[in-house]
């Protein structure tokens, strides 16, 4: 999974890095979208990573119900896939071991970082995620009073990627959790970042400031690796969970035009 | 759109040459350092002690790259994030560097500082990391082998594309290119403040 995710633009992906080329009006943007795709092709046919930065390995686990795991501890199994992936595939380890002291690379790009949900069913589905550095650095969270509603998640938004600039590899893949606590609130924008590019949210409401916030952040300028320009994101996705009645908790999760993921349900 | 060929170490007339949005390709040896090799170049210059590479006039590439596949020189190769760099940047242009090529906008000083210097800010794209690599032809780790991906490494590069950011005469494109294309009635924010 780590070497396929690593090697290969989602087709989703890439169709809409494509499109964007109709759309984009600045010169020097639309060359840099021609080597952004020029970038996918050579990694697929020279077996090179699309992206040096490979990222942490972000893993989610959707784990039936109805399934017992025997053999060893599933986290184990996923930290040892990593360990392979990254090793077979020649892959960057990137992952520091102490993060406010010594950081020395841990030399096999683990601990991966696991989130694990018990689901409906006898099925377990992996979603892996390469996350590169620079985007991931770019990620925000706050809360506003509940009063301030819709305003507040668009202009948090925006005021995110404009602050972010070049750094998370624009153009970009946005995801947005509101909702819940702080921590889901996170996990709802990275999970979001899965969905595939066009895919809305089945909530019309939720939909509908879905595309509110994707022309919102187009008009900033920003433009693929800040240079300026009518793409700035690719898709913006949006998912909510009830909160309290005192808050309204809202996380940004930037995803970079690599947005490299792949599944599989076992 | 033209394109500027450039050869290193870089001249003063050459750099005068170039302004923002320039698209440019560097030919002849270029130096690898990240955050932690930069680290280790301004301690060595703070005790008086030899550096490990002559500096002057050197372009440096802000990359940690992927292992390289048997048969080849070196793996992925994409800039990374040049505002983690920007606490190291002014000094290094003191020591003689003429040339940068990172990713993404630098902080004000920094700007100010290729101004003074007469030097010049580049981006590669990226995210284009097996593209850049056919543009790599020769690899050599010439310090801090120690730090693995992020060892300064000597590269031997033909055609290598980047894009002038910040110019001599202080000029920034990433600015210029936001209030140009900018149809968002959004104030543009003072600086870009998000580290990482």
């Amino acid at each position: 999974m780590a070497i396929d995710a690593t090697h290969n633009l989602p087709e989703d992906v890439e169709s809409a890095i494509r499109d964007a080329k109709k759309t984009e009006r600045s010169p020097l943007a639309i060359q840099i979208i021609d080597e952004i795709l020029e970038n996918a092709q050579i990694a697929r046919e020279r077996l090179l990573p699309l992206c040096q930065d490979t990222g942490t390995a972000v893993v989610m686990l959707e784990i039936g119900q109805d399934v017992h795991i025997t053999g060893g501890f599933v986290i184990d199994a996923v930290n040892e896939g990593v360990r392979k992936g990254y090793s077979d595939g020649f892959l960057r380890n990137s992952i520091a071991a102490r993060p406010f002291s010594a950081r020395t690379n841990t030399g096999d790009n683990t601990p991966a970082v696991i989130h694990t949900d018990i689901v409906p069913g006898d099925a377990i589905h992996i979603s892996f995620m390469p996350k590169g550095g620079g985007c991931e650095n770019m990620s925000r969270y706050q809360n506003f009073l509940p009063g301030m509603g819709k305003k507040a998640v668009i202009d948090f938004v925006c005021e995110t990627v404009d602050m972010s600039g070049g750094n998370p590899c624009p153009p970009l893949i946005i995801g947005v959790g509101i909702g819940g606590t702080a921590e889901k609130a996170m996990t709802m924008a990275k999970h979001s970042l899965f969905r595939k590019v066009g895919s809305q949210n089945e909530d019309a409401e939720t939909a509908a400031l879905e595309d509110e916030l994707l022309a919102a952040v187009n008009a900033l300028g920003v433009g693929p690796q800040a240079v300026g320009g009518s793409t700035t994101a690719l898709d913006v996705f949006v998912e909510t969970f009830p909160t309290h009645i005192t808050a309204l908790p809202v996380a940004v999760n930037i995803q970079c035009h690599s947005a490299r993921t792949k599944s599989v349900t076992l | 759109m033209t394109t500027k060929h450039l050869t290193t170490p870089l001249t003063d007339e050459a750099i005068s040459g170039l302004r923002i949005g320039d698209h440019v390709t560097f030919t002849g040896v270029i130096y690898t350092a990240r955050d932690a090799a930069h680290k280790r170049l301004i301690e060595l210059r703070e005790k008086g002690e030899p550096l490990p590479l002559e500096l002057a006039g050197q372009v440096i590439y802000y990359v940690g790259p992927t292992p390289p596949r048997p048969g080849m020189v070196i793996g992925s190769a994409g800039p990374t994030t040049s505002m983690r760099i920007d606490p190291y940047t002014p000094a290094m242009l003191d020591m003689g560097v003429k040339g940068v090529i990172g990713k993404g906008g630098r902080g004000p000083a920094v700007r100010e500082s290729f101004r003074q210097h007469h030097a010049v800010y580049c981006i590669a794209v990226g995210g284009t990391g097996a593209l850049l690599n056919r543009h790599i032809k020769k690899v050599e780790i010439v310090a801090f082998e120690d730090l693995g991906t992020e060892a300064i490494r000597r590269l031997e590069v033909e055609g290598f594309p980047a894009i002038v950011v910040n110019d001599a005469a202080g000029g920034d494109l990433l600015e210029e290119g936001k209030r140009q294309y900018r149809t968002s009635d959004r104030p543009i924010p003072a600086v870009q403040s998000l580290g990482g």
